[in-house]
């Protein structure tokens, strides 16, 4: 396999419901990502998106085909990637295969979602879409009852009283805002308290409304090359050392984990082992906290801290910047905002800054080795990538 | 190869309040809801086997903000049940205050009913779902 390297990175802001549609949102993302790695469209071999909903929020399948013309690639190979919320962290992780194979050089992966256009009714249902159809959804699941469910779970197992564990469920989203306030991409740019957290109004118990991230509108995009052409393209170039990829049926075939997400495990590790690296190896994490809980338990089975204990960590400030382990320093899902398609390359968007040290007031000093996590449904896609410094 | 237990199958029986699993003939595990693979070894030689539907609460929620569609049920609980058979099943929760349900709840030993979400324009057809009650 080949050495493969971003060597361009872009993303629209973050925001709620607005005017553009994925297609455009994605192409100004991935024009920005393009003219950054000093490319023109032509270069482009190959097109891996990741969307989710585009059927349901605008009555658009296939938009890759009509993203690759949009941005002036036309009739390249594009590909659609719909793995829920990690739908362009898979797309990330084809994409990468292909040029480490050696049948690309260079190709664009990204995302794009409108889900904020839809509104909480159709936006609750349709991803309701990424639970069981048969076996879960008929009970009225949510995407917030699934965390809920887990969030009752991880009290019981470990043992952490529940008025405890909300306290440090709502630290979580008070530092995602925290860092938030200082992304200008970011959906919300404004500081919250563990109080506002704490009154807000009930989603699924136990979660409020600011222990959940926000349904957005949003872009990414990411350029990537292999080793020979990323060295004449830029002297930063950024190498991906790891990639992982797992899945999981229903939250019932799960049980012998949960709270565990067993997929998770298993992605991180095959990442870790790609890149010859563990846990205290990384400097900066973007990871999926779609719910406060989340974050909980990815810190966990990512293998930053014990079971159980990762409320504690947050409690003593471990997971801030210049902390143990950097935690979501772009705002995270919470803040920065999640639309869906696009979460996973819009992680990568903040690494790459950070190792570029492009990052301002969140910069993470000196960060070599940074990592994205990145969940769809119940657990049923897992992906994690580690990327590090060229030089 | 034809499915030993298909959806149907299972939600028919549902609809009567007869749970349906799948019993192993190699491994014994029990796989519900069904799978054309046992969720213990991975055998299909399995046995369609009718399950008690009691059980014991392992965690659960109150949910509400309803997806589009399900409005009139909210605020409604999910549980997660322990089977006495091993495996763990998702339903409601009826006969408990929804507004009102706490930890305490969790370990109660439950049996099953049933209720028949009528479908949507997303979904295929009506699908029924595990509703439980406390025992007495
Ligand atoms: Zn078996």
């Amino acid at each position: 396999m080949r050495k493969v390297a971003v060597v361009g990175v872009g993303m629209t802001k973050f925001s709620g419901k607005q005017d553009k549609t994925a297609v455009e949102l994605f192409a100004e993302a991935a024009v920005d990502a393009i003219n950054e790695s000093g490319l023109k469209p032509a270069n482009i071999q190959a097109l891996f998106l990741g969307n989710a909903l585009g059927d349901f929020a605008e009555g658009q399948a296939q938009l890759q085909a009509f993203v690759a013309d949009y941005i002036g690639a036309p009739f390249i190979p594009a590909n659609r990637y719909e793995n829920a919320c990690a739908s362009s962290s898979a797309a990330f992780r084809d994409a990468f295969m292909w040029v480490a194979s050696g049948f690309y050089d260079i190709v664009l992966v990204g995302g794009a979602e409108t889900a904020a256009k839809m509104g909480t009714p159709l936006a609750t249902r349709t991803f309701a879409m990424a639970s069981d159809s048969r076996y879960e959804y008929p009970c009225g699941i949510t995407f917030p009852g699934v965390f809920a469910l887990l969030a009752h779970l991880y009290a019981r197992k470990y043992n952490v009283p529940l008025e405890k564990l909300k306290y440090q469920m709502a630290l979580v989203s008070v530092n995602s805002h925290y860092y938030g306030a200082r992304n200008p991409k970011a959906q919300f740019q404004k500081e919250i308290t563990v109080d506002d957290v704490l009154s807000s109004f009930m989603v699924c118990q136990p979660l409020q409304l600011y222990d959940c991230c926000p349904f957005s509108d949003g872009g990414s995009a990411v350029v990537l090359a292999c080793e020979e052409k990323a060295r004449k393209l830029t002297d930063k170039p950024v190498y991906v050392a790891g990639v992982g990829q797992a899945s999981a049926g229903n939250l019932m075939s799960q049980k012998d984990y949960l709270p565990r997400l067993r997929s998770r495990e298993l992605s991180a590790e095959q990442a870790y082992r790609m890149a010859g690296l563990t846990p205290k190896d990384i400097d900066v994490i973007e990871l999926h906290d779609c719910f406060s809980i989340a974050t909980l338990i990815a810190l966990e089975c990512l293998g930053f801290f014990e079971y159980g204990k990762s409320g504690e960590a947050v409690e003593k400030g471990e997971t801030k910047v210049g902390g143990k382990i950097a935690v979501n320093p772009s705002g995270g899902l919470k803040s920065k905002g999640h639309p869906i398609g696009a979460t996973g390359t819009a992680q990568v968007y903040e690494i790459v800054r950070q190792l570029r040290g492009e990052c301002g007031e969140r910069q993470v000093d000196g960060a070599k080795i940074g990592m994205t996590d990145t969940l769809g449904g119940d657990g049923g896609t897992l992906c994690n990538i580690i990327l590090k410094r060229g030089w | 190869m034809e499915l030993k237990l298909s959806f149907k199958d299972y939600n028919e029986a549902l609809k009567q309040n007869k749970l349906l699993g799948l019993r192993c003939k190699q491994c014994n595990a029990i796989t519900v809801p069904p799978k054309i693979a046992c969720g213990g070894c991975a055998s299909t030689d399995m046995d369609i086997v009718q399950l008690s539907g009691k059980g014991s609460i392992q965690t659960f929620t109150t949910v509400f903000v309803p997806p589009e569609g399900r409005e009139p049920e909210a605020p409604y609980i999910i549980v997660l049940v322990e089977l006495d058979e091993g495996p763990w099943l998702m339903g409601n929760l009826v006969g408990v205050d929804p507004n009102k349900v706490t930890m305490e709840i969790v370990g109660k030993r439950v049996m099953m009913g049933h209720a028949v979400f009528p479908g949507d324009k997303y979904s295929a057809g009506e699908e029924a779902r595990p509703v439980f009650s406390l025992e007495a």
